[in-house]
């Protein structure tokens, strides 16, 4: 970068100044502009954001417990009403707390497998594409096996087993399953942009510096991916809040504690549909696409950022500082 | 040739994960699931006898070597014997996995062509008009209803149109009190089948949609921008000519591709379906399995369902052969 070049165009320049600002700013601030400046981003991050205050701020919002022996706090389902919110569940337990409290266990879980699932799908996209040959041949096998091997019917199969198995019903066991089940797609998606990484210029170059192979995967290929596993990431979120939320519905999780799938398989379990009592359904169940339509929107706004031939028009501030730089000129 | 012998080659072995999947993960839990399992029928008051033999159809004897009980696994599975169910003691789990076997078939079957022929044909609109208002804003709603939990979506379909203004059935596949004997081959019977398969597949149709539309309106747009659409345009062909034998043609290939990662979801999300409208499918015995942990019933609709998964994963690659001559000569 020459110093020289400054101002012989406007939109040069600009970039100059911009990248200055950049610099002076520090990598997680740039990193926080950049993502509050696509308003896809901000919007689902803000969603995002809301859910997770109010699982961690459960305690202040409600003064019922979500579940337990002190719960019961009415007499049965009862609609809502201005003591309680969101109605009352069969067992008298609030259903506002139980959203709240739920909120902790179904986000937490989702945030386990998909944090999990993401370390694996790196591990065997990238070391498959980048190692090749028979490791290539062994691991693309076992993506593509996991890959048509139908997931929830699987997912079942581990959950039920588990919960038999003496380690009991309970959260962990779900987020493993999850994992388990959920990596196969995000390290096909990444092995395959590995394979055209991997012949570019730079790879070569560190290569013949000598690079240890750890630090020419994980420094110089994985940081040039990083936008697509953001955005496998948001997916395998939304997949694993879903099938948690089903595996729950379906009874595989722990019952007796309130998260957003356990409310629906009480919902369930005492015919809320046929009695009537829409609230307790309707609740969860939009929390859940809410959630995973937010996690959504991140990710199309991921995919603009990635893929600036995705965006519209130049962002609103730089084309406002391209005026004023002409102005000035 | 060689194509398709290399593919149905790896699909016998995703078939055979499968199975050792089934036969490992039982015995790989920490806890013994098996012991504890026999020790919950006991106190359920089933007699020795038949705790003896259920014992030994699922292998579980440890006297027994263990690559011994894999080969017996085997074996049974070869002659069809999936053990017996416990939730629906005596019967035999290959006998319920039979009879609901078609139920699922059939609602997913409906529901992925259906939804593959209207997201396509959606898409192939959008990336035709693109920029009108439907193209931008019809997508992302669609996006954001296929993030709806596929049950949710069957909960609050079945609570407004069942429920609230009775318009469809609640519950079975059929009208069971007009039909006592079963199927039949009747209008009467079809008309119902019809109006009872309508919401679940209504459900996965909604939840699967958006992708269609996505990847074809994607793929479309590029497709547009070729030089041999100007031509076909130049030469002035009429419109849905250029649009459905050109450019679709040619387009579609993309979502074919995605069909076998489609089929899974779209079979994780009948089970789901089927259990909201007691629709008499796999995944409601699944439901009824995995709730009164009858792990011969859950294993064996896993295996089903994986088998009925690969099948169809391999026809979706013997279509995509014939539509892309350039995969059977192993040029793409």
């Amino acid at each position: 970068m020459q110093v020289t070049n400054l101002g012989e165009s406007p939109v040069e320049t600009v970039a100059l100044v911009e990248q200055a600002e950049q610099r002076h700013r520090g990598p997680l601030l740039n990193a926080l502009r950049l993502l509050s400046r696509n308003s896809k981003i901000a919007t689902g991050l803000v969603i995002l954001l809301l859910f997770v205050l109010m699982a961690l701020a459960a305690p202040l919002l409600t003064p019922y417990p979500p579940d337990g022996p002190k719960s019961q706090v009415a007499h049965g389902a009862q609609p809502p009403s201005p003591e309680h919110i969101l109605g009352t569940t069969s067992l008298g337990q609030d259903m506002f707390a139980q959203i709240a409290y739920g909120a902790r266990v179904s986000l937490l879980i989702g945030f386990v497998a998909a944090t999990g699932s993401t370390l694996l799908q790196v591990l065997f996209g990238l070391s498959s594409a980048y190692f090749g040959g028979l490791i290539d041949e062994v691991l693309s096998l076992l993506i593509n096996i996991f890959l048509v091997l139908p997931g929830l019917p699987l997912a079942i199969v581990l959950a039920s087993l588990a919960s038999a198995s003496g380690t009991g019903k309970n959260e962990f066991v779900i987020a493993m399953v999850l994992l388990f089940t959920s990596w196969a797609y995000g390290a096909r998606v990444l092995r395959s942009q590995t394979l055209s990484l991997k012949e570019r210029e730079f790879v070569t170059a560190a290569r013949s510096m000598g690079e240890f192979t750890w630090r020419m995967i994980f420094s110089e290929i994985l940081p040039n991916e990083i936008a697509l596993v953001a955005s496998t990431y948001v997916g395998t979120f939304v997949y694993a809040l879903g099938a948690e939320v089903a595996l729950e519905f379906l009874g595989l999780g722990d019952v007796s504690r309130a998260s957003w799938g356990s409310i629906l398989f009480w919902a369930q379990l005492n015919g809320a549909l046929i009695t009537g009592q829409w609230w307790l359904f309707v609740p969860a169940g939009l929390c859940v696409a809410l959630v995973c339509g937010a996690l959504t929107l991140v990710n199309f706004g991921i995919d603009e950022l990635a893929n600036p031939s995705l965006r519209q028009a130049i962002p609103r501030k730089l084309r406002k500082l391209l005026k004023a730089r002409a102005v000035v000129a | 040739m060689r194509y398709l012998l290399r593919r149905a080659g790896f699909y016998l072995i995703a078939l055979w994960a499968a199975i050792t999947f089934n036969f490992i993960i039982p015995r790989l839990m920490p806890g013994d699931p098996l012991q504890n399992y026999i020790a919950k029928l006991r106190n359920q008051g089933m007699s020795q006898a038949t705790i003896i033999a259920l014992r030994k159809e699922f292998g579980a004897d440890p006297s027994v070597p263990l690559w011994q009980q894999y080969l017996d696994y085997l074996n049974a599975l070869l002659h069809g014997q999936f053990g017996t169910s416990t939730s629906e003691y005596p019967t035999p789990v290959a006998q319920i996995l039979s009879q609901s076997l078609p139920w699922t078939i059939g609602l997913v079957g409906t529901a992925v062509v259906l939804s593959f022929l209207i997201g396509t044909l959606l898409g192939i609109l959008f990336a035709w008009r693109r920029g009108s208002w439907y193209d931008t804003t019809l997508p992302p709603a669609l996006t954001f209803l296929s993030a709806v939990p596929y049950f949710w979506m069957a909960l609050a379909l079945l609570y407004v149109f069942g429920m609230m203004l009775n318009w469809f059935p609640t519950s079975d596949a059929y009208d069971l009190s007009n039909f006592p004997n079963g199927p039949e081959w009747s209008l009467d019977f079809i008309g119902s089948l019809v109006q009872h398969a309508a919401l679940p597949v209504i459900t996965l149709i909604i939840g699967t949609l958006a992708q269609w539309v996505l990847t074809m309106r994607n793929a479309m747009v590029t497709t547009l921008s070729e030089d041999y659409l100007l031509m076909a345009q130049a030469k002035g062909l009429p419109g849905p000519r250029v649009v459905f034998a050109y450019a679709a043609r040619n387009a579609v290939l993309p979502s074919i591709t995605s069909f076998s990662i489609s089929l899974g979801l779209v079979v994780s999300g009948s089970l789901l379906t089927e259990i909201v409208f007691n629709y008499p499918g796999i995944g409601y015995h699944l439901f009824r399995g995995a709730s009164e942990s009858d792990y011969a019933l859950i294993e064996g609709g896993f295996l089903i369902l994986a088998l009925t998964v690969l099948a169809a994963n391999f026809l979706a690659e013997l279509v995509y052969s014939t539509l892309d001559p350039r995969i059977r000569h192993g040029r793409a």
